[in-house]
Order: C-alpha cells, then structure tokens, then sequence
C-alpha cells in the first residue's frame, strides 16, 4: 500500500524549531521565515547545545555578520559609558568609527535597521542606566553625577532622566531608599 | 512571550487582548479578573509564569496593592516585570507602587491607538532589560 503525503516545510519547521526551543526552556516571542527572537541572550554553552539539537533536523544557526557588528557597536557604547570614573569628552562617531573601523554613517544605519532604534537613544538609555546606578548607590549629589555623564546641566540630566523613566532623578532616589528600607523590615519579620 | 493582565473591568481586557493583537511582537495574553485570582493563578503547581504582568490597582476582593505585597513575599515571582495598569495617575500611588516592587506605571490610554503604542512601548522597554544586560532592580518606568 502506498500513501501520497502532501506537507508544507514553513509548517514542520516552525514546529521542530518550537519544540527544540521549548525543549531548552528558551523564552522566545517570534519566529518568523528564517529568524527567530529571543528573550535573552545565550551562552557559548547554550548555542552549542541548540546548534546541535537543530543540526539532527538540517537546521543551522546564521551567525549574520550585521548582529554581529551591532552587537559590537553595544559593546563599544557600553564600554565607554562605564570606562571611567566621568564619561570621556570625545564625539562618540569619531570614537565609535576610530574603534570599529567603518565609517559613522555606515554604523548609523546599520544599527537603525538591525534594531529598530538609534544609535544616540541607544547611549541615553545605557546613560540613564548608569545615572540609576550612580543614583541608587548614595554616594553622589545630582550635580556630581550630571558632570560625570557630560551633560551640560543639572537641569539638562534632570529633563533627560524624566523623559526615559517618567520620573525624575530626585524622586528615583526616593523610591530607592524607601525600598531599600521596606525590604530590610520584610527581612526581619 | 507570555502576559497576564489581573483586570476586573471586562472592557479594559477586551481592549488589552485586542492591542495585543495588533502589536508586531508575539504575545501570548491571559486575563484573570482580580487579585484573588491572579494569586490563585501565580500559585498553581508547575504553572509556566507569565513574562510580563499588568495589574490593575481597584478591584474587588483583593486589589493591586494587596497584591504587590503578597508578591514580594513569593521568591519564584520576582523575575516578572510588575506593570501597574489603572486609571489613577496620583503622584501618590505611582511612588507608593513603585516602592512596592512595581517597575512600570501606566495609566490606562483612553483611545485604542494610544493604548497600542503605550503597550508596545513597555514591552520594548522590558525586551531592553533582557537583552542588554540592565540592571533589573532599577528598572522604572512611568508613562
């Protein structure tokens, strides 16, 4: 006897890809033709595990040279907003051209059509970050830490911090404290 | 990724469920319709945590401060991002939350789109703490 079998690969694919990723607990939110996102990164370990796991079915992880230069320009950003003890003075496309060896306006729009964001919200968001931690570490006015992240004015931080978190650095600071100080009584009882 | 609104009102889950829908990142939404529940739900054996949960500050039986309190005290809760969702906007209640262990305060939109564009913006945001290595703990955000 013989059985005519008509399948669709996108189908099978997606549902050999889901199983495997469930298979290794990965959170995922979209697996689309040829790409999938996941929630967090992976470890070498990790990669190596799933790269095997897909191998069985003939499938095989792209490491696209694009992420890979994006992930690179994260580093570099990253990298000099935590270098030193106040953020250098140099223009980051200078530095970030200098250090990656492609020209700004390459790395601009690479970075835009890789991750749907730019490059300059990408250093306020990890300045930001580096306000908050700064912030919550109680060691420094907010005057220190404006003049430490570069920024003009204290008013100039202020109004930046608010518009990425909504509120402002004082009242950041605060709630810190405030939590700081809930959970050591949750601790004692 | 996988999200759970605790919300009484039955339109403002409709209206969740429905920008979900419409938002390019694949989402997953449950809805329970108070804290009882929700605890409830967080509580059952082997249950598969939500990513992301939305809570709604007045509902009957248990409410969202309640709520908060009760989750602080949960050590298997505490990698979920906590988003407050309610119609309140009082400098009072956003600080009080956030203290609480709330990392984001949104106050309900009154028009669809805005509410679309407000959710996208959260979950971007919290894509962000995943994938870039942040700090959770000083994850706040306020819109």
């Amino acid at each position: 006897m013989k059985l005519y079998i008509k399948y669709d690969i996108n189908t099978t694919c997606k549902k050999v890809l889901e199983e495997q990723l469930e298979k290794e607990q990965l959170a995922f939110s979209l697996i689309s033709f040829g790409e999938i996102e996941l929630l967090e990164s992976l470890s070498g370990d990790q990669l190596k595990r799933l790269n095997e796991s897909l191998g069985n079915y003939g499938i095989e992880i792209l490491e696209s040279p694009k992420s890979i230069l994006v992930q690179k320009i994260k580093d570099a950003i990253i990298e000099m907003v935590y270098m030193d003890e106040k953020l250098p003075t140099f223009k980051v496309s200078d530095y970030l051209a200098e250090k990656l060896k492609y020209s700004y306006g390459y790395l601009f729009n690479l970075f835009q059509e890789v991750t749907y964001t730019s490059i300059v919200n990408f250093i306020i968001l990890q300045k930001t970050e580096r306000a908050k931690e700064l912030l919550a570490t109680n060691e420094f006015s907010i005057t220190e830490i404006a003049w430490k992240l570069n920024y003009s004015s204290v008013a100039h931080f202020s109004n930046q911090f608010k518009n990425e978190t909504g509120i402002t650095p004082t009242t950041f600071l605060r709630i810190m404290n405030k939590r700081r100080k809930m959970e050591e009584e949750i601790k004692q009882l | 990724m996988h999200i759970l609104l605790a919300d009484d009102d039955e339109d403002d889950r409709l209206f969740f469920r429905d920008a979900f829908e419409e938002i390019k990142i694949k989402t997953k939404v449950e809805t329970v319709n108070d804290g009882v529940e929700l605890m409830n739900y967080l509580t059952q054996p082997n249950i598969k945590l939500p990513h992301i949960l939305f809570l709604d500050l007045n509902m009957p039986r248990k409410g969202g401060i309640d709520c908060l309190l009760e989750l602080k005290r949960m050590d298997q809760v505490k990698n979920i991002a906590v988003v407050i969702y309610s119609t309140s906007a009082s400098e009072e209640d956003i600080e009080e939350t956030f203290v609480l262990g709330a990392n984001v305060y949104l106050k309900k939109p009154n028009d669809f789109s805005t509410l679309k564009k407000t959710l996208e913006a959260v979950i971007t945001t919290n894509w962000q703490y995943h994938t870039s290595g942040l700090n959770r703990d000083n994850f706040i955000l306020s819109i």
